[in-house]
């Protein structure tokens, strides 16, 4: 009856989970609602250790792919594996647990929890003990608690430069720093794969300078895979190494950023069919 | 003076049962956003189990409690994964009807099995009364709230500390990204409706082994829902706070203008506060009419 609440951690092939950035794969995927096609053979892959960016107009079905591999969505058909593990259709708490972990367009923190309460939910999936253990706050409970927060001090609080905010209540915090905190978060998860639903929407210059280079410095000092959805597309350009353009639920330009830039079907998405002709140096974007 | 200290001392005493009751109903509303109408008859059931383990099959009180503990559980678990579980995403008036469904079935299989008469279960705690002065104390309330105070201590602490209460206050705010984090929401609920249920157990026998079991029992309830209307329906705080405040009342009333007016006294005076802060004491602003 009492069954420990966390997952189980152990990826199928029973290593411990490192840190060490996983290939994230979408094979084909359909993604319909009713009689509403939202995604109609999406294929791409996010190679591992690699800043990838999902582009594309409003309702092209970013958020589609993101909310399919994060497993809140059944696609019709097709496939999504992290690394060699087919996980379509694992549920959406053990996917954590397989090295998965996002961020949210509006910010999902936990209202009325600390900064570090957050961050360390961010940890649950890692802890094993259960909860009768953790009722009684035993000894191993409490060992992990503390490996788990030495852990989440060291390598998360100061690496994202938020020590000074670590006990306030989130609700009071910027908008810039609410997201940071859930960047945090989604370290604080040991994640291989890292999901961004638009990191830097609605910040100002500085804190977008500020996001990017802490998505950089993680992807570069953890080998974390990062697959990010942006409509920033002067950080998309200056970031990703590979970008994928969607559009009414179709991929229609995948490759280096200064490839798609100049792709014709992509300057049609943003400008409309006219404009395709004179291609400008950068699509605007809304 | 020492009258009024007495009926004041008993109604605070009083009310830490009544807060363990809200306690079960709080539980299940800020953890799965349910509005539990068959508190009162979970509790009541627990009693029930009790006095059947102890009397009519001879075990010793603690056994029995520990076996109507687990039975309830049990149950909890069920009726979870039968009812609720399937229920999830529906509008709440659905899942609402469906509570107050499962009060009148479990009021009714009560009424069938024990009938109506009035049983008296051993009691589990000293019946010792204390002396304070002029002021006695039955043993009976003095054990009750310290037995009340202790659970509800703990449940607190629980909440504020640990990592799987601050889980299940996470499931609480957010199941949708309490999921990506790797938190198994439908165990998160699961777990939920057992402490409930657990809780209005442990309300029930003390209830019950202090004041006699009948199928009365389950109307205990219905004070309850005025301390947590009044605490503010999401606020575990709020209910313990409101929970004395409505003994205190309660008590102060009967004692001065006589064992009638305990009906309708806290309702009058909820009603009063609720002019004032029609969220309650401590509730959010969000909380929707029902």
């Amino acid at each position: 009856m009492l069954a420990p609440l966390p997952s189980p951690a152990a990826p199928a092939d029973g290593q411990p989970a490192g840190t060490a950035g996983l290939a994230l794969a979408v094979d084909g995927v359909d993604l319909r609602f009713g009689g509403i096609t939202a995604l109609r053979g999406v294929s791409f892959e996010a190679a591992p250790g690699q800043v990838t960016a999902v582009i594309g107009p409003n309702g092209a079905g970013k958020t589609s792919v993101f909310n399919t591999i994060s497993g809140f969505y059944r696609p019709a058909a097709g496939r999504i594996r992290l690394g060699e593990v087919d996980i379509t259709d694992a549920p959406v708490h053990r996917r954590a647990g397989m090295g998965l972990a996002r961020t949210f367009q509006n910010i999902a923190l936990f209202r009325g929890l600390s900064v570090l309460e957050n961050i360390k939910l961010g940890g649950h999936h890692l802890m094993r003990a259960g909860v009768l253990s953790a009722l009684a706050y035993g000894r191993k409970a409490r060992d992990e608690e503390l490996a788990l927060r030495a852990e989440i001090e060291e390598r998360v609080i100061e690496f994202l430069e938020i020590d000074h905010i670590r006990h306030r209540s989130v609700d009071v915090l910027s908008y810039g720093l609410q997201k940071r905190v859930e960047l945090a978060r989604a370290l604080a998860m040991r994640p291989r794969v890292l999901l961004l639903d638009e990191p830097v929407a609605g910040m100002n210059r500085e804190e977008t300078e500020d996001m990017a280079r802490f998505i950089l410095d993680v992807q570069e000092e953890w080998g974390v895979t990062v697959l990010l959805v942006e409509h920033d597309m002067g950080m998309v350009m200056d970031i990703s190494s590979h970008v994928v353009v969607l559009n009414f639920g179709q991929v229609i330009a995948s490759g280096a950023p200064a490839e798609v830039r100049r792709h014709p079907l992509v300057v049609e998405a943003y400008l409309g069919a006219d404009a395709g002709a004179e291609a400008p140096a950068e699509p605007a974007v809304s | 003076m020492s009258e009024f200290l007495e009926y004041a001392l008993l109604g605070l005493l009083s009310g830490g049962v009544t807060a363990l009751v809200a306690l079960s109903f709080v539980l299940i509303y800020k953890g799965t956003g349910v509005v539990n109408f068959a508190v009162g008859e979970v509790m009541m059931l627990g009693a029930y189990l009790y006095y059947a383990g102890a009397v009519t099959f001879g075990l010793p009180p603690w056994a029995a409690f520990v076996i109507a503990l687990g039975v309830i559980g049990l149950l909890a678990v069920l009726v979870e994964r039968a009812v609720l579980r399937p229920l999830s995403g529906q509008p709440t008036v659905a899942v609402l009807m469906a509570t107050i469904g499962m009060a009148s079935i479990i009021h009714g299989g009560v009424e069938a099995v024990w009938g109506g008469d009035t049983y008296t279960p051993p009691t589990l705690l000293p019946r010792t009364p204390l002396l304070m002065g002029d002021i006695l104390i039955p043993g009976t309330v003095l054990g009750n709230f310290a037995v009340a105070a202790l659970l509800i201590g703990g449940f607190l602490a629980f909440f504020r500390y640990s990592r799987t209460g601050i889980a299940l206050r996470a499931t609480a705010s957010d199941p949708v990204t309490a999921s990506t984090l790797g938190i198994n929401i439908n165990y998160a609920q699961r777990l939920t409706w057992v402490l409930s249920g657990l809780v209005g157990t442990v309300a029930g026998v003390l209830i019950a082994s202090s004041a006699g079991l009948s199928p009365l029992l389950a109307s205990a309830a219905l004070a309850v829902f005025a301390a947590i209307i009044l605490g503010g329906m999401d606020s575990v705080l709020g209910a313990i706070v409101a929970s004395l405040i409505v003994g205190l009342v309660e008590a102060l009333g009967a004692g001065y203008l006589g064992g009638k007016s305990r009906d309708v006294v806290p309702y009058v005076v909820v009603l009063a506060i609720l002019v004032v802060r029609p969220y309650g004491m401590f509730g959010s602003r969000s909380i929707e009419r029902l």
